[in-house]
């Protein structure tokens, strides 16, 4: 099967962008340097084409109480133009996306899911909604990201961008607060701009339609340069993440996992409530209250290198032997790379519950060598506000 | 083509080496750049005997680990310590200050004229 195409690909294409297929998908890796992208972002600012993300519009009156149904979350307690990490379980309690839903009305919420699960997301809620008064439908629309310390000011310079307070109910771009959205313009254009992202910075996604992505890639391009903006691949996008100790499905999450494993126990609602206050029975509840409190198998860890040597996706974590040889295998890192914002090497890992203490030493075993590593606290970074 | 010089030999796995003796190895800029940022390079120790098409190292970058072949059979003389400190002289300057060990040549394997290396390439 062949890759799609975001509406931005020729933009990338011309850019010299280093393009690789990612969840069905062609997608810049890099245009310059994954460093110098992910720099840009923690210092200056990124633009991010997020076009693959799968957009879900729910509509109808029942559209609280089905993703209170299908969804692990309380959704129904999300106010109007707020957003909400959440997942979808399966009826066993393992993962089989996480996504940010947001509201966009009264019985109108939008769900942007991974691009590798778009289809099964979308095949599933609709299977869900059986019951419900609900339309499910994908949205057909571009997202871009501007994401970094100045994204605000560039949104800002951008020409022909503007905020909408009549339409916002005053939500200005200062105002609009983390995990919130508000109808803003670009142009002609009414667009959606969320306070949300996945590097650890200050930024904004925004939705626009696919005939006007160009436009707004190359406004926001153009307004962003004296700022420091550029254009910024899947790279930096995942080393950012990692930094920010944000899960990524297919690594930190998958249909293995269930939410608490994964230190995510947070956004799992057992305490959601039907209209006539009995427990409500959303998918995956079952299993899920049957292991919340109880130890998991094995549990999800920041580790931070010693060395030099990065860990990778698949590679056991074994206890440190005594004379530097690689001891019992506790577990398997799921994401590493050298951190660029701080300078030594960082991975998250999935290891047994007794060797997950802050500050246990661990090693891993990178092709045949064992490189020490120390349990240390997620998010790896936090940025100064 | 103006990148690859005539006067160095290339393997199809993006090494290159000069005819000089000891004889000087590296990476190809084509190489080094669909590695990305290089992050960390591992490369075999002076006075180790090597053979030419065996993995004597590895190249790391931001994003992936790629191994490193023998273009030539040998004996290691010399590594470039500076690469080892700052690995992304590989990325910045492979035919150049990025060249990675120096070998005393016993004899060599398949090697590729900066031609046949481009075509084969696709540089």
């Amino acid at each position: 099967m062949t890759d799609k195409r975001t509406p931005l690909h020729e933009e990338h294409v011309a850019l010299g962008a280093n393009m690789t297929g990612f969840g069905g998908w062609q997608m810049p890796l890099r245009y310059t340097s994954d460093l110098a992208e992910h720099r840009a972002v923690r210092e200056a600012a990124g633009l991010f084409d997020l076009s693959h993300m799968g957009d879900i519009g729910v509509q109808g009156p029942d559209a609280a109480a089905f993703l209170d149904h299908a969804l692990v979350g309380a959704i129904s307690q999300v106010k109007h133009l707020r957003a909400r990490y959440s997942m979808i379980c399966a009826d066993d309690g393992c993962v089989l996306d996480d996504l940010i839903v947001y509201r966009t009305g009264d019985s109108e919420y939008f769900v942007v899911a991974n691009a590798a699960n778009t289809d099964l997301v979308l095949a599933e809620l609709e299977r869900r909604a059986d019951g419900f008064d609900v339309g499910v439908k994908p949205v057909p629309t571009a997202l871009l990201a501007v994401q970094g310390p100045r994204a605000e000011e560039i949104l800002r310079a951008t020409d022909g961008f503007e905020e909408d307070p009549e339409a916002s109910g005053g939500v200005t771009l200062e105002n609009l607060k983390y995990y919130a959205c508000a109808p803003m313009r670009f142009r002609d254009e009414a667009v959606v701009v969320g306070r949300t992202g996945y590097t650890g910075e200050d930024g904004f996604e925004i939705w626009v339609s696919p005939e006007r992505a160009v436009e707004l890639w190359r406004a926001l391009l153009s307004a962003g340069e004296p700022f420091g903006l550029v254009p910024a691949g899947l790279s930096a996008r995942d080393s950012l993440r990692l930094e920010a100790g944000m899960p990524l499905y297919g690594h930190e999450l998958d249909t293995t996992t269930t939410p608490f494993e994964a230190g995510m126990g947070r956004v799992v609602r057992l305490d959601k409530e039907n209209a006539d206050g009995a427990p409500l029975p959303f998918v995956g509840r079952d299993a899920l209250a049957a292991r919340k409190g109880a130890q998991p198998a094995r549990v999800l860890v920041g580790l931070r290198g010693e060395g030099r040597r990065p860990a990778r996706a698949g590679y056991d974590v074994v206890r440190r032997g005594v004379d530097g040889t690689a001891g019992v295998k506790v577990g398997s890192v799921t994401s590493g790379v050298p951190s660029p914002t701080l300078g030594y090497p960082v991975a998250m890992a999935y290891v047994t519950p007794e060797v997950s203490a802050e500050g246990t030493e661990l090693a891993v075993d990178v092709r045949g060598r064992t490189e020490p590593f120390v349990v240390v606290p997620l998010p790896f970074y936090r940025r100064t506000k | 083509m103006a990148d690859y010089p005539a006067t160095l030999k290339y393997t199809k796995e993006h090494e290159w080496v000069d005819g000089e003796s000891p004889a000087t190895v590296g990476i190809t800029p084509y190489a080094a750049e669909a590695l990305g940022d290089i992050v960390f390079v591992e490369l075999p120790e002076v006075g180790a005997t090597i053979e030419h098409g065996t993995v004597v190292g590895e190249i790391e970058s931001t994003k992936s680990v790629s191994e490193l072949y023998a273009p030539v059979s040998g004996t290691v003389t010399e590594v470039n310590q500076a690469v080892i400190d700052d690995p992304e002289l590989v990325g910045s300057a492979p035919f150049d200050a990025g060249w990675l060990f120096k070998v005393d040549v016993s004899s060599t394997g398949e090697l590729l004229t900066a031609e046949e290396y481009a075509a084969h390439a696709g540089v």
